[in-house]
C-alpha cells in the first residue's frame, strides 16, 4: 500500500474543503434542473475577477471574490432575461450569456493585465491543487495549516452554516416554488442568493480545480447521490460522502499515476458516479434490470 | 538577398491572410447549419459538452501516433465526441437524472480524464488542440474544415425534411414512419463531426457560441426553419469575418473571444429591436393593447350611462362617467382626452361632457355587444351561473373579432337580451343610434 505524504494529505484536505460546499449547492442545483448554470457561472467569473484585479491589483484578496460574485449573478440575470422575454430556451440563453461573458474575460485578460500576471488560460480551466504544497503554513491549534486552506475553509463553513439556516426555504422552494412563494419566501429572492453564494463557491475553487473541473465537483456528487436514494437529507449526506471518499481517492490516484491531483479526484468521483450508475440501490441499470426480471417471473 | 525575404514575408503574410477567413466562412457555414436545429431541439449545450468531451480522445491521439498524424488525433477526438454523445443519451435514458445534469456530468468528467491522461503523460501541444486559433490553422486542417463544411451543407440539405420533423416533434416523425433512431445517430454525428472540426480552428469557447448564438439570433427574426438557417449562416459567417478583422487590428485581442463578443452584440441588437420577438416590438404591443382595452372600458362605460337614460342623448357628464368607472375626474378627464385623440368622441365646450362620435358609437356598441353575448354564450352552451360570466366577459370583449361574433349570434340563434337581460345592441340599432350621433355632430351638439 502506498502512503501519502504530508502535503498530499493536505491537498486532500484541500479538495475536501472545496468540494464540500460544491457538494451541497449541487444537490439543489440537480434538483432545480439548473446543473448547467453552474457551468455558465464558472465561466462568467472570470470578467469578474479580472475586472477587481484592475482596480485591487492582488490576486489573493477578497474583493476578487466580490467580482466574481456579481458577475455570477449578472450572468443568472442575463439568462433570466434572455429566456423570459423571448422564445428562446433557457439552455440556449445559458450558451449566449457564458460564452459572450467568457470571452469578454479574455479579452480583458490581454487588454487590461496583459502579461504581467501569471492568470492563463488553462490556468483558469484547470487549476492546480499544488499551490498547497508550496503554500506558507500558519499556526492554527499547534498545527502548520497551509495558509490557502483558510479561505476555503471559511467558504465551506459558510456555506454549510448558510445552508442549515436556510435549508426549509431552499428544499420548499426547490420543489414547489409556487407553494414557497404562498408561505411569504421571495422566489428571485432564493435564486438569486443561491446564485451569489454559488459564484463565491466556485471562485475560491478556481485555484485549486479550475473552472471545468469545479463543474463536476458542483453535479457529480449530487448525480451519483440521486442514484442512491429517493431521501433529500440522505442526498446531502451521501453528497459530502462523494465529496470526501472522491477527495482521498483521487489522491491515491494521482500519486500511482503520476497526474494531476486535481484531475484524479474528479476522476475518483466519475468512478463513483458509474458504480452508481450500474448498482445504485434506487436507480442504477442492475437494480432495475433485476426488478424487471422479478417483474416478469411474478407475471409468468 | 533582400528581395528574397520581402518576397517570403509577402507570401507568408498573404497565405496567413486568406487561410484564416476561410476558415472563419468554414465554421460560420457549419455552426450556423447545425445550431438551427440545436437551439430548436432545446440541446443548446450538447455542443458545448462535445467539445469538452473530445480532450481524452486528443490525448489518445497524441499517444497512439508518435508523428503527430492529424488524421489519427481528429478520429480519436471524434471518437470521444461521439462517446461523449452516447454517455448523455444513456443517463438520461436509463435514469432520473435530467439532460442538464447529464450535460455537466459528461461535459466536466470526459474533460476531467483527459486532464489527468495528459498529466500522466506531458504531451506538449495537447491544450493547443482545445484553444485553436484561426491565425494559426494548418493547412490539412484547412482543407478538412473546408470537406466537411460540404459534406455537412449537403447531408443538412439531403436530409432537411427529415431533420426538421425531428427538431419540432419526434413523437411525429415516429408517427411519420421515418427512422429516428438513424437520424438522431445522423445528426449527433454531423454535430460532433462539426464540432471536432471547428474546434482545431476556434477554440472550445467559440464552438459553443457559434453553435448557439446565430442560431438563437435567427431564431427572433423569423418563423421559418429555411430561412432561420440561412440567417444563422449568414450571421454566423459575418460575425466569423468581422471578428477575425478586428482582432487583426489589435495584437491584444484574440480572435476566439472578439468573434464571439460580436456574435453576442448582434444577438443583443436583436434581442431588443427584433420586428416581432424583440422585447421593445413585444413592450410596445403590450402597451398598444392595454391602451386599447383601457379606451374600450372608457367607450363601454359611456354606452352603458347612455342606455340607463334611455338613449335619449349620445353624450354623458365627466362627473358621471367618473362616478360609474370609479375613477378620479382629472383620470377620467384624461381617458376622455385619449377618445377625442382617436376620433371616438367630442368634447362639449368647458370640456365638461363627452358626446361619441359615430365611430365611437360603432366601437362602444361592438364591445358592448361582444360582453353580452359572451355571457350569454357562457350561460347557455358552457352551463356557467349567470353571475359568474362577467369576469370572464370583461376579458374576451376586447379580443374577439367580427368572424367569432358572427358565429356565436348564429349559435346563439340571433338573441335580444344577455342573461341580466339587458338588450344586446345589435346591427339595426346601432346603425340608429350611429345615424343620431352623426347629426348631433353635424350640429354641433
Amino acid at each position: 500500500m502506498m502512503e501519502l505524504d504530508q502535503d498530499s494529505w493536505w491537498m486532500v484536505g484541500m479538495s475536501f474543503l472545496v468540494a464540500l460546499p460544491c457538494a451541497l449547492l449541487g444537490v439543489f442545483l440537480i434538483l432545480r434542473r439548473m446543473s448547467l448554470v453552474g457551468d455558465a457561472i464558472s465561466h462568467s467569473a472570470l470578467p469578474g475577477i479580472v475586472v477587481a484585479f484592475a482596480f485591487v491589483g492582488d490576486l489573493s484578496s477578497p474583493w476578487l471574490l466580490v467580482g466574481a460574485a456579481l458577475a455570477g449573478l449578472l450572468v443568472t440575470f442575463l439568462i433570466e432575461q434572455i429566456h423570459r422575454h423571448t422564445r428562446i430556451k433557457q439552455d440556449s440563453a445559458i450558451g449566449i450569456a457564458f460564452t459572450s461573458l467568457f470571452a469578454l474575460g479574455l479579452i480583458l485578460i490581454r487588454v487590461i493585465i496583459g502579461d504581467k500576471v501569471h492568470l492563463h488560460q488553462d490556468m483558469v480551466l484547470e487549476g492546480n491543487l499544488q499551490h498547497v504544497a508550496y503554500a506558507e503554513t500558519v499556526g492554527v491549534m499547534g498545527l502548520d495549516v497551509p495558509d490557502s486552506l483558510i479561505p476555503a475553509a471559511v467558504v465551506a463553513a459558510g456555506t454549510v452554516i448558510l445552508m442549515i439556516i436556510f435549508y426549509r426555504v431552499l428544499t420548499l422552494s426547490s420543489f414547489d416554488s409556487g407553494l414557497a412563494a404562498s408561505f411569504g419566501y421571495k422566489p428571485a429572492v432564493v435564486h438569486y442568493g443561491m446564485m451569489a453564494v454559488i459564484s463565491v463557491v466556485v471562485v475560491s475553487a478556481f485555484e485549486a480545480v479550475g473552472a471545468i473541473l469545479v463543474i463536476a465537483l458542483l453535479i457529480l456528487p449530487g448525480a451519483t447521490a440521486y442514484l442512491c436514494t429517493h431521501r433529500l437529507k440522505l442526498l446531502l449526506v451521501l453528497s459530502v460522502l462523494h465529496a470526501l471518499v472522491s477527495s482521498v481517492m483521487g489522491m491515491y490516484f494521482s500519486v500511482w499515476l503520476n497526474g494531476k491531483e486535481s484531475a484524479g479526484v474528479v476522476v475518483a468521483g466519475t468512478g463513483l458516479f458509474v458504480l452508481a450508475w450500474m448498482f445504485g440501490p434506487a436507480d442504477g441499470v442492475v437494480i432495475k434490470a433485476v426488478q424487471r426480471r422479478n417483474r416478469k417471473l411474478d407475471e409468468v | 538577398m533582400m528581395w528574397e525575404l520581402f518576397n517570403v514575408g509577402d507570401v507568408l503574410a498573404l497565405s496567413l491572410s486568406q487561410k484564416a477567413p476561410i476558415a472563419a466562412i468554414c465554421v460560420g457555414i457549419c455552426c450556423g447549419l447545425l445550431g438551427c436545429f440545436v437551439v430548436v431541439r432545446r440541446v443548446a449545450l450538447l455542443g458545448d459538452a462535445i467539445s469538452h468531451a473530445v480532450f481524452p480522445g486528443v490525448v489518445a491521439g497524441f499517444m497512439w501516433s508518435d508523428d503527430r498524424d492529424p488524421w489519427v488525433i481528429f478520429v480519436c477526438a471524434l471518437v470521444a465526441g461521439l462517446m461523449g454523445v452516447g454517455v448523455v443519451r444513456a443517463i438520461v435514458t436509463s435514469t432520473r437524472l435530467k439532460s442538464d445534469a447529464a450535460l455537466g456530468i459528461v461535459l466536466a468528467s470526459f474533460f476531467a480524464v483527459g486532464v489527468f491522461w495528459n498529466s500522466t503523460q506531458q504531451f506538449p501541444g495537447v491544450d493547443g488542440f482545445l484553444f485553436g486559433d484561426l491565425t494559426t490553422i494548418a493547412d490539412v486542417d484547412l482543407w478538412l474544415m473546408v470537406g466537411s463544411t460540404f459534406a455537412v451543407g449537403m447531408l443538412v440539405c439531403m436530409f432537411l425534411r427529415p431533420f426538421r420533423v425531428l427538431s419540432f416533434d419526434e413523437g411525429f416523425a415516429i408517427g411519420l414512419g421515418y427512422p429516428v433512431r438513424f437520424l438522431n445517430g445522423l445528426f449527433f454525428g454531423l454535430l460532433a463531426f462539426a464540432v471536432v472540426v471547428a474546434l482545431q480552428a476556434v477554440g472550445v469557447i467559440l464552438v459553443s457560441a457559434m453553435l448557439i448564438t446565430p442560431a438563437a439570433t435567427a431564431y427572433l427574426l423569423t418563423n421559418r426553419i429555411q430561412k432561420m438557417m440561412g440567417l444563422s449562416v449568414l450571421l454566423g459567417v459575418l460575425a466569423a469575418l468581422g471578428g477575425w478583422y478586428i482582432a487583426s487590428i489589435d495584437v491584444r485581442f484574440q480572435t476566439g473571444p472578439v468573434i464571439t463578443l460580436l456574435a453576442a452584440f448582434v444577438f443583443a441588437c436583436t434581442y431588443f429591436l427584433a420586428p416581432r420577438h424583440g422585447v421593445l416590438a413585444k413592450y410596445l404591443r403590450r402597451s398598444g393593447m392595454k391602451s386599447r382595452v383601457h379606451r374600450e372600458n372608457t367607450l363601454k362605460a359611456i354606452y352603458r350611462i347612455i342606455e340607463e337614460d334611455g338613449f335619449k342623448s349620445s353624450g354623458v357628464g365627466v362627473e358621471r362617467l367618473a362616478e360609474v368607472r370609479k375613477l378620479s375626474f382629472e383620470q377620467v378627464t384624461k381617458d376622455g382626452q385619449q377618445l377625442v385623440r382617436n376620433d371616438e368622441a367630442s368634447w362639449e365646450e368647458g370640456k365638461s361632457a363627452l358626446y361619441l362620435t359615430s365611430s365611437g358609437w360603432r366601437r362602444a356598441a361592438e364591445i358592448v355587444r361582444n360582453h353580452r353575448l359572451w355571457e350569454l354564450y357562457l350561460t347557455d352552451q358552457a352551463d356557467y351561473a349567470a353571475d359568474h360570466v362577467h369576469d370572464d366577459a370583461e376579458q374576451i370583449e376586447h379580443i374577439l373579432g367580427a368572424d367569432t361574433v358572427r358565429k356565436l349570434e348564429r349559435d346563439l340563434n340571433f338573441p335580444q337580451f344577455d342573461p341580466h337581460g339587458k338588450p344586446i345592441p345589435n346591427l339595426e340599432t346601432t346603425l340608429q343610434m350611429e345615424k343620431a350621433a352623426g347629426k348631433q355632430e353635424e350640429t354641433g351638439y
